[in-house]
C-alpha cells in the first residue's frame, strides 16, 4: 500500500488532536508515517503507533526552534523524498494551522505539487485523495483533488475523530540537512502562552462565546461560569477582543479560530458572516440574544431572545444542578 | 538609497454580497461587487507606517486579477501607496495558489523590491499561504503572520515583528530583502483622504500581461493548475431551530434542550 505522511503537531512531545484526527484519514488512503520534529520528537511516538503510525520519523534540531517555519519544510522534504525512494507517496497532510499551512505552502512549491488547504474531509479517489472544503464562511462546499505531483493537504481540526488503532510505530531517525538559507528568519524570543486550564478552543468538544453584548471585560466571569459548568472553552467575537475584553488567541472568526464543535453557544453575538466563517459548521448552535432579528438566530438549532445577564448565570446554575 | 517596498493586494468578492461560483466552478465575479480585500487594507497601512519612519521609501502595490482588480490598486494609490503594478491576462482566469504565486513572484523581481508586504490571509480563498510561498519561490526570510512589524536601516537593514502563534508569542527578525504578512491585529487602516483620492487618479499603473513576466499560459489558468474543483455545492439551509423569548423560564428552557442532546 502507499504511504501517506502525517506532519505531527506536538508540543514538547504531547500530541495534539488534529494530529490525531490526521491517522484517521491517513488510514484510508494509504499507510500513516508520522513526521515529528523538535524538542520531544521521540517521545511522541508512543501515541502516533497507537493511532495508525506504522513509522515515525524523528529529528530533533536545535534550528527547529531558533528558526520560523523553513527548517521544518526542509526535514518534510527529505521525508518527501524517504518515502518516495522507497515506495510510492499518496499525500502529505498537514493540520491547517497558521504553521502547517505556512509548511505546506513551501513544501508544495519545493517538490512541484498542488496544495488544498482547510479541508473539513477527505477521501481516497481514483485519481487521488478528494478533499472537501467548506468555503465562503461555509454557504458552499466543495470537493477538489490535486492534479499535478504529490498532494499536499491541510485539514482543519474536528474534521475526523480519533481511533485509536494499533500498529507497528517504528521509530526511525530522519536525516535532515537545514540549508543556511532557510536559517533566515531568527526566533529571537518565545512566550509560551499561559494555560487557562481550559479545553483548547479549536480541539473542544463546547464552545462558549461572548460578544459585544458582554459589555466589558468585569463582564466575561459570566461566560467563563457557564463554560466551566460545561467543560467548555472560551471563546470571542472581535467586536469583543477589539475592545480588549478578551485575548485575541480566544477570536473565533475568519480573522480569529476556525472551530467546529459539538456544541456552540453565542451569547451577546449578532452573528456577522466574519463572525459566521469560523463557526457555522459546528454541530449544534445555540444562541442568547435580546435583539430577536440577530442573524445569528437564523443559524441555530435552540436560540433565546433575552438578557444575557439573566439567562447565562440561570442556565450556569441549571447545569450545576443537573450534573449534581 | 530607496527602500523598495511592494504591497500585494487581491481584489475580491464583497463578503457580505452573496458570493457563488460560476458554471465553471471558479469564483462567480459579475454578480457580486468587487473591492480590495479588507485584510490587505492593512498591508497598506503596514507599509505607509514603514515608508514614514524610513528616510526615503517607495511603494509599490501589486494586483494579479481581472480588469476591475485596478480598484484594488487605486484603493491602496487613495490611501497614500506611489504606484501600482496590474497583471491582467485572459489565461490568468482559474489560476491557483502555486500559480499565483508564480506570476506574483515574477512581477515582483521585475518590480524590484527590499520588502514585499502582504495580508494575512484574503477573505475569499482565505488560504493564507501566498506570503510563504512567495518567501519560497523568492528565496528570502518569510517573516509572516505580524501583529507588530518595523523596519530599521534602510534597503540593507533588517525586519522585526511580532507573531502571536497557537501556542506562543515570538519575535522575529530578518535581514532585508524579505516577505511579511501582517495580521488584522496590526492597527486599523486609514481612510483614504480627499487629496489621496485625487492625487491617485495622476500615479502610474502599470499594465503586465504573461508575456512580460516570460510565463506561458500553460503554466497558469484553469488548464494549468495544480488543483482541481470537481464539485460545489451550497450548503443546504440550517432547519429552522426552535427560538423561546425568556420571560423567566429560557435558562430552564434550554437547559432541557441541552439535556435532550445529551449535552448535559
Ligand atoms: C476583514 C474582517 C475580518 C473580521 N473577522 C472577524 C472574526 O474573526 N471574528 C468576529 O467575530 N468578527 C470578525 N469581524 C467583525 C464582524 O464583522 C463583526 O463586526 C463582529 O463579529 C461583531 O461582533 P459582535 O457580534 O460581538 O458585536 P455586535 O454586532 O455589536 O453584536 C452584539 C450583539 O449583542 C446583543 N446584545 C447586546 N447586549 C445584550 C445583552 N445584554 N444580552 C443579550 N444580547 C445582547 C445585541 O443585540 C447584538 O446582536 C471581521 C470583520 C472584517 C471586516
Ligand atoms: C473558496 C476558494 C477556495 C480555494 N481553495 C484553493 C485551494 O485549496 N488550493 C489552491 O491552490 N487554490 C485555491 N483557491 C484559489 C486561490 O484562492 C487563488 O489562486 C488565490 O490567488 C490564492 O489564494 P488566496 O486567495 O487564498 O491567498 P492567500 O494565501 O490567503 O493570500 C495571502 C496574501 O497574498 C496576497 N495575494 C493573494 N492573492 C493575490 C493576488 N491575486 N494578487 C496580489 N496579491 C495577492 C495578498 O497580500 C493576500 O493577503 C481557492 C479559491 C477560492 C475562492
Amino acid at each position: 500500500m502507499a504511504e501517506v505522511l502525517v506532519y505531527v503537531d506536538h508540543v514538547d512531545g504531547s500530541v495534539r488532536k488534529p494530529t490525531l484526527e490526521l491517522l484517521t484519514l491517513a488510514r484510508r488512503i494509504g499507510d500513516p508515517v508520522a513526521v515529528s520534529l523538535g524538542n520531544g520528537a521521540a517521545d511522541t511516538a508512543a501515541t502516533l503507533a497507537e493511532h495508525g503510525a506504522v513509522k515515525v520519523l524523528t529529528a530533533d534540531a536545535a534550528e527547529f526552534a531558533d528558526y520560523l517555519v523553513a527548517p521544518k519544510v526542509d526535514a518534510l522534504q527529505a521525508a518527501v523524498e524517504s518515502v518516495s525512494a522507497a515506495g510510492s507517496l499518496a499525500a502529505v497532510l498537514l493540520p491547517s494551522s497558521a504553521e502547517g499551512k505556512e509548511i505546506g505552502a513551501r513544501l508544495a512549491i519545493r517538490i512541484g505539487s498542488g496544495i488544498i488547504t482547510d479541508a473539513v474531509d477527505l477521501e481516497a479517489g481514483d485519481e487521488g485523495p478528494v478533499a472537501t472544503q467548506s468555503v465562503f464562511a461555509a454557504s458552499y462546499t466543495t470537493k477538489s483533488r490535486i492534479t499535478k505531483g504529490t498532494p499536499v493537504i491541510t485539514v482543519k481540526p474536528n474534521s475526523a475523530p480519533v481511533e485509536p488503532a494499533a500498529a507497528a510505530g517504528a521509530v526511525e531517525e530522519l536525516a535532515v540537512t537545514v540549508a543556511d538559507s532557510s536559517k533566515g528568519t531568527k526566533v529571537v524570543s518565545r512566550t509560551p502562552r499561559e494555560s487557562t486550564g481550559r479545553p483548547d478552543l479549536t480541539e473542544a468538544a463546547i464552545v462558549v462565546s461572548g460578544g459585544r453584548g458582554v459589555n466589558g471585560a468585569e463582564n466575561f466571569p459570566v461566560i467563563e461560569a457557564l463554560a466551566d459548568s460545561l467543560g467548555a472553552a472560551v471563546g470571542a467575537s472581535r467586536a469583543a477582543v477589539d475592545a480588549g475584553w478578551y485575548p485575541h488567541t480566544n477570536q473565533v472568526g475568519q480573522t480569529g479560530k476556525s472551530v467546529s464543535p459539538q456544541l456552540y453557544i453565542a451569547a451577546g453575538i449578532s452573528g456577522a458572516i466574519q463572525h459566521r466563517a469560523g463557526m457555522q459548521t459546528s454541530k449544534t448552535i445555540v444562541a442568547i440574544n435580546k435583539d430577536e432579528e440577530a442573524p445569528i438566530f437564523e443559524l441555530v438549532d435552540y436560540g433565546v431572545v433575552g438578557d444575557l445577564f439573566n439567562v447565562v448565570p440561570a442556565l450556569t446554575d441549571e447545569v450545576k444542578t443537573r450534573k449534581g | 538609497m530607496s527602500l523598495r517596498i511592494v504591497v500585494c493586494v487581491k481584489y475580491v468578492p464583497d463578503a457580505t454580497g452573496d458570493r457563488h461560483f460560476a458554471e465553471d466552478l471558479t469564483v462567480d465575479r459579475d454578480d457580486v461587487d468587487g473591492l480590495l480585500s479588507e485584510l490587505d487594507e492593512y498591508a497598506v497601512e503596514q507599509a505607509l507606517q514603514i515608508k514614514e519612519a524610513a528616510d526615503d521609501a517607495e511603494i509599490t502595490v501589486l494586483t494579479v486579477g481581472p480588469e476591475d482588480a485596478n480598484d484594488a490598486i487605486r484603493k491602496a494609490l487613495s490611501m497614500g501607496a506611489d504606484k501600482g503594478v496590474h497583471v491582467e491576462d485572459e489565461d490568468l482566469h482559474g489560476t491557483d495558489a502555486v500559480g499565483t504565486s508564480l506570476v506574483l513572484a515574477k512581477a515582483i523581481e521585475k518590480t524590484g523590491y527590499d520588502l514585499v508586504v502582504c495580508g494575512m490571509a484574503s477573505t475569499d480563498g482565505t488560504m493564507g499561504v501566498l506570503p510563504a510561498m512567495l518567501a519560497e519561490r523568492l528565496g528570502v526570510p518569510q517573516v509572516t503572520q505580524l501583529s507588530e512589524v518595523s523596519v530599521e536601516g534602510g534597503p540593507n537593514g533588517t525586519v522585526k515583528g511580532r507573531r502571536d502563534g497557537d501556542t506562543a508569542t515570538e519575535q522575529l527578525e530578518a535581514s532585508l530583502p524579505a516577505v511579511v504578512s501582517v495580521t488584522d491585529q496590526s492597527g486599523e487602516a486609514r481612510y483614504p483622504s480627499f487629496k489621496g483620492i485625487m492625487a491617485a487618479k495622476k500615479k502610474p499603473v502599470e499594465e503586465l500581461e504573461l508575456d512580460d513576466l516570460d510565463i506561458d499560459a500553460d503554466e497558469v489558468g484553469l488548464e494549468g493548475a495544480w488543483t482541481k474543483v470537481e464539485d460545489a455545492t451550497e450548503r443546504p439551509a440550517r432547519t429552522a431551530g426552535t427560538i423561546v423569548k425568556d420571560e423567566g423560564e429560557g435558562a430552564k428552557q434550554l437547559a432541557e434542550f441541552l439535556a435532550g442532546q445529551k449535552f448535559i
